[in-house]
This record gives structure tokens, C-alpha cells and sequence, in this order.
């Protein structure tokens, strides 16, 4: 019989101690400063200022979802694409979706930014082509494009993943079964690669709702989410407590909606299970 | 159809592309515009070394991404092996499910607690100095280790039981087995840990801003700032030379990747 010696049962306790330490304990700082005012007396009063934000809120869930769908109607195509070639191109493929994923955020908006912008390469280009600049930057638009494009190989990553896991002879079977391709797609593909879709659109979901760089420099600071609410109030030793009412929000609703997206998924993958059992 | 496929994947992959390609050639651009190309230089990039807070973040960076890694390999390494031995599954539950708070909260939410956190304690000794290094690390730490213990924790499972028995039957004390026979295991596991710490601490922009100190920046911070108010052509030399050791890396990593596992594979023969 396995002995488990004194070395194996401390072994995890600096681990349990750091969580602990810098992942529990920040957590409930975050709640008692959301329901602490100044002084450190309990209240209300920072989760209630919070409807003045509303509008906040509401743009923020709106400029995300938007995204989101976006980025899965680009992205589930291409990963379905990509694994279609031949894994030597799939393999340069998917460094080719990598290396923007491993740039820096920042970089990667800044250089849509350059491209967009005002005076940039696009306005002048359309300038000299007698169209006139179109403002980009500054626009609901130009913050939406900025997520899609900083988000999009996060979405394909996942599903593309998925994709190559998928036994083939799941789409041969579904063929000799008189599918045609479209409704191997949709009954086949489609359901075995929700779980990655899943995963994509969490990735893209969670950073849109909580940036604050992306509307920075696109929306050239005349758009106000979430997360540009939160660093501002972070600024100012006074709006801290209300700063910690507006992330522990945008925490509680990005929870509810990964756990409603969870039960979403489960009812889909087992759909054609129930189909073929009938 | 295939033609269709191969066209959506171009216009994808060029639009994708475009920004970053425009940057890395207007980095290049001796008048220092946007709109207009009129010969190439090398002027920004000569601003940019000249600038030593550039040089000092950079430092300060790779200074960052190697301790917190790290560290959170080994304590992530250790964590994972007593929580994989762990008898009680309700406090292997909930310490699994307390590491994974950093990896699905946003980053600002995590940047935020971690903030308040030391502003908590700061007030607490009196002090205004905590923000810095120190702060810095622990937060880098913090993030790290749930990428630790998702690498290293399947090969543990991986683990066959037998081999740490066989081990002590032989004469190692408990602690022997483990260092001798499962270690060499799990290193490919603690391997890809450490470079996943590595990278995303290198990479981290949001936490960092909620956790550092003016006088202590990372090359992410450096930009931000940077960038903060107007367009800096200097930044876009950065920017080029970064994607450019990206690329250099990724080209390097799949290529010794694949001729790696040639390799083991030829051994394995």
C-alpha cells in the first residue's frame, strides 16, 4: 500500500495559502468595498448610484453581443474551411490565426487604429478616390470592428479545435445516410462543435464587455463602457467603493450569462442523441 | 465550392493582416504621417533607442515574466501534485474552483481585487510605497497558476499509479519516488506551464495597470502610456519589432516542435 508521507500532504499548502491569500481575499475586498461607503459603515448606496450607468450597461452588453455574433459568423465558417485543407496548410493556417492572437492587444488596436483613423491610410486613400473621408474612429462602428478584430482568432481557435477532434466517419456515416452537405453541417458538424463554440464565444464575449483599451483609442474617447467606467473610478480614491459595486456587477452578470450559455449547450449537444434514439 | 473557400479564407486572413502590415511599413516612413509615404528610414527606430524608459521596461518585463513563472511553476507544481493526492474531494473542489477565479474573471475585475487588496493592506501598515515590484509579481503570480495547474494536473492523472509503488518497494522514501520516478513524468506538463506563465505574464496589460506604480512599468504599460494621447511613430517602430520576434518565435517554436517530436518518436523506435 502507497504510503502518502508528510511531503505529499504540505504539498499543495502553499498553493491553498496564495489562492487563499491573493484570490479569496481580493474577492471579498471587492464586496466590502461595494457595500461600504467612504467611511467603512455598511450600505447600499454605491449598488444603488449604479443606475445612473445604465445606459452604460445597456451599450456595453449591446457593443459585446453584437461582437460576439460578429465574430461567430466570420469565424465558424473559416474554422470549418481551415479544417478542410490539408494538415500540412492547416497547420501553417493555424500559426497564420496565432500570431495576431500573440501580438499584443494593445498593438493590434493601435495598428486598426492607425489604419482607420481620421488621417489615416483608409480616409486618404478614399479621399483620393473622390468617396470623401468617412469617419471611423470615434463611432459605434469603429468600437464594434475594434473587438471583432482583436477577438475574431479567439473565436476561431476553439471551434477549429473542435473541428479537427471530430471523427470523419461521423460525416461519412451521415452521408450514407442521404444527408446532403448542408444538413450534415447543420445536424452533424454543427452540434459536435458547439462545445468549442462555446468556449469561442466566452472568449470573445467576457474581454468585449470588460475592455476599456478598444474604446479608448476607437472610440477616441467619446464612447463610455463598462470597463472605461471601472478604470475611471479606480483613478479617484473616492469612487473606489462605487467602482467595486460596478465590477462586482459586471461580474455577477457575465456568471449568468457563461451559466445560461452552459444550459443553452447541453440541450443542443444531445439533441441528435434524442433524435436517433426515437 | 472550393474556390469560394479558399477566397473567404484569403479575405479573412488579408483583413486581419492589413492593420498590422500597414504598421510595420508606415514604421519605416521618414515623414512620420500616416497618410502619405515618402521614403523609408530609419528614424523612429533610432528615437526609440534612444529612449531608456523603453529599454527599462523592457527589462523590467522580462524580469516580470521570468519570476512569476517561476515561481507559479513551482508552487502550482507542488499545488497540483497534493491536490491530485488529496483525499477530500470537497476541498479539492473548491481549492480547483478558487484557482480557476483569475482565468474566467475579466482581467480588470481580477486587476481591480488584487488593487484593492494591496490599498487595503497599505492603509492597514501606514504606507504608501506597496505599489510596485512586489505588487506587480504577486499579481503576475496570481494569474499564472491556474495555466500551471492546467497543464500539469492532466499528467498527473496521466500518472500510472504503479510506478511511484514500484519505486518504494525498491527502497525510495515517498518523497524519493516522487523527485525519482513521477517527476520526469510530468515535466513535459510543468514545461508548457512555465512557457504559458511566461507569455501571458509578458503579454498582460490590465492587471498590470490596476497593480503597478509609476516608477515600476512593464513594456505593455510602456505603450499604453505611450499611446495614451497622441500618435508616437516611435511606438510603431516597437510594435513592428515586436510582431516581428513574435513571428521569429512562432516560426521557431513550430518548426523545433515538429522536429522534436520526429525526434522522440525516432527514439521511441
Amino acid at each position: 500500500m502507497k504510503q502518502r508521507s508528510l511531503f505529499q500532504k504540505i504539498a499543495a499548502a502553499p498553493h491553498i495559502l496564495w489562492a487563499i491569500m491573493f484570490i479569496a481575499a481580493p474577492m471579498l475586498f471587492v464586496l466590502y468595498f461595494a457595500f461600504t461607503d467612504a467611511d467603512g459603515n455598511f450600505s447600499f448606496s454605491n449598488i444603488t448610484s449604479l443606475s445612473q450607468y445604465g445606459n452604460v450597461f445597456i451599450l456595453s452588453i449591446a457593443f459585446a453581443l453584437i461582437a460576439t455574433v460578429v465574430c461567430l459568423l466570420i469565424g465558424y465558417p473559416l474554422a470549418y474551411f481551415m479544417a478542410k485543407q490539408k494538415p500540412r496548410t492547416q497547420k501553417i493556417l493555424m500559426v497564420m490565426i496565432m500570431l495576431p492572437m500573440w501580438c499584443n492587444l494593445l498593438i493590434r488596436t493601435y495598428a486598426l487604429m492607425a489604419l482607420l483613423d481620421n488621417g489615416g491610410l483608409l480616409n486618404s486613400l478614399l479621399e483620393q478616390l473622390g468617396v470623401g473621408r468617412v469617419p471611423i474612429v470615434g463611432t459605434y462602428f469603429g468600437v464594434i470592428l475594434g473587438m471583432v478584430y482583436d477577438f475574431l482568432p479567439y473565436m476561431v481557435l476553439p471551434i477549429f479545435t473542435a473541428m479537427t477532434k471530430l471523427d470523419k466517419r461521423y460525416i461519412e456515416a451521415s452521408y450514407d445516410l442521404g444527408c446532403n452537405g448542408w444538413q450534415t453541417i447543420t445536424r452533424i458538424i454543427m452540434p459536435l462543435t458547439a462545445s468549442g463554440v462555446i468556449s469561442g464565444v466566452t472568449m470573445v464575449f467576457v474581454p468585449s464587455i470588460s475592455t476599456f483599451y478598444i474604446s479608448q483609442k476607437l472610440g477616441a474617447g467619446k464612447i463610455d463602457l463598462v470597463g472605461d467606467t471601472i478604470e475611471r473610478l479606480f483613478q479617484n480614491v473616492s469612487t473606489y467603493n462605487v467602482g467595486a459595486a460596478m465590477s462586482l456587477v459586471m461580474m455577477v452578470l457575465i456568471l449568468i450569462s457563461i451559466f445560461v450559455m452552459n444550459r443553452f449547450s447541453d440541450d443542443r449537444t444531445t439533441a441528435p442523441v434524442r433524435g436517433g434514439l426515437k | 465550392m472550393k474556390i469560394l473557400s479558399k477566397c473567404y479564407m484569403g479575405v479573412i486572413f488579408f483583413l486581419l493582416y492589413i492593420p498590422i502590415i500597414v504598421l510595420i511599413v508606415f514604421s519605416f516612413n521618414d515623414a512620420g504621417s500616416l497618410s502619405e509615404f515618402t521614403k523609408p528610414s530609419l528614424v523612429w527606430y533610432e528615437e526609440l533607442f534612444r529612449d531608456e524608459e523603453a529599454l527599462s521596461s523592457l527589462v523590467n518585463s522580462l524580469i516580470i515574466a521570468v519570476s512569476s513563472s517561476l515561481i507559479a511553476t513551482v508552487i502550482g507544481t507542488f499545488g497540483a501534485l497534493g491536490l491530485h493526492r488529496m483525499k477530500s474531494r470537497y476541498i479539492k473542489g473548491s481549492v480547483n474552483a478558487l484557482t480557476n477565479i483569475p482565468m474566467m474573471n475579466p482581467d480588470i475585475v481580477t486587476g481591480v481585487s488584487m488593487m484593492l487588496l494591496f490599498v487595503a493592506v497599505g492603509t492597514f501598515l501606514k504606507t504608501r510605497q506597496l505599489f510596485g515590484f512586489g505588487t506587480m509579481l504577486i499579481a503576475h503570480v496570481t494569474f499564472n497558476l491556474p495555466y500551471v495547474i492546467l497543464s500539469v494536473m492532466p499528467r498527473f492523472k496521466q500518472l500510472d499509479k504503479s510506478l511511484s509503488e514500484a519505486a518504494q518497494d525498491l527502497g525510495c522514501t515517498p518523497s524519493k519516488a516522487f523527485f525519482k520516478a513521477e517527476l520526469p513524468e510530468i515535466i513535459p506538463g510543468i514545461v508548457s506551464g512555465l512557457m504559458l506563465g511566461f507569455t501571458m505574464s509578458l503579454d498582460d496589460f490590465v492587471i498590470s495597470h490596476f497593480v503597478s506604480s509609476p516608477n515600476f512599468q512593464t513594456l505593455p504599460l510602456y505603450v499604453y502610456n505611450q499611446t495614451a494621447h497622441d500618435v508616437k511613430f516611435s511606438m510603431y517602430a516597437l510594435c513592428a519589432m515586436i510582431v516581428f520576434i513574435i513571428t521569429v518565435i512562432l516560426l521557431v517554436v513550430n518548426f523545433a516542435g515538429s522536429f522534436g517530436s520526429r525526434k522522440s518518436r525516432a527514439i521511441r523506435r
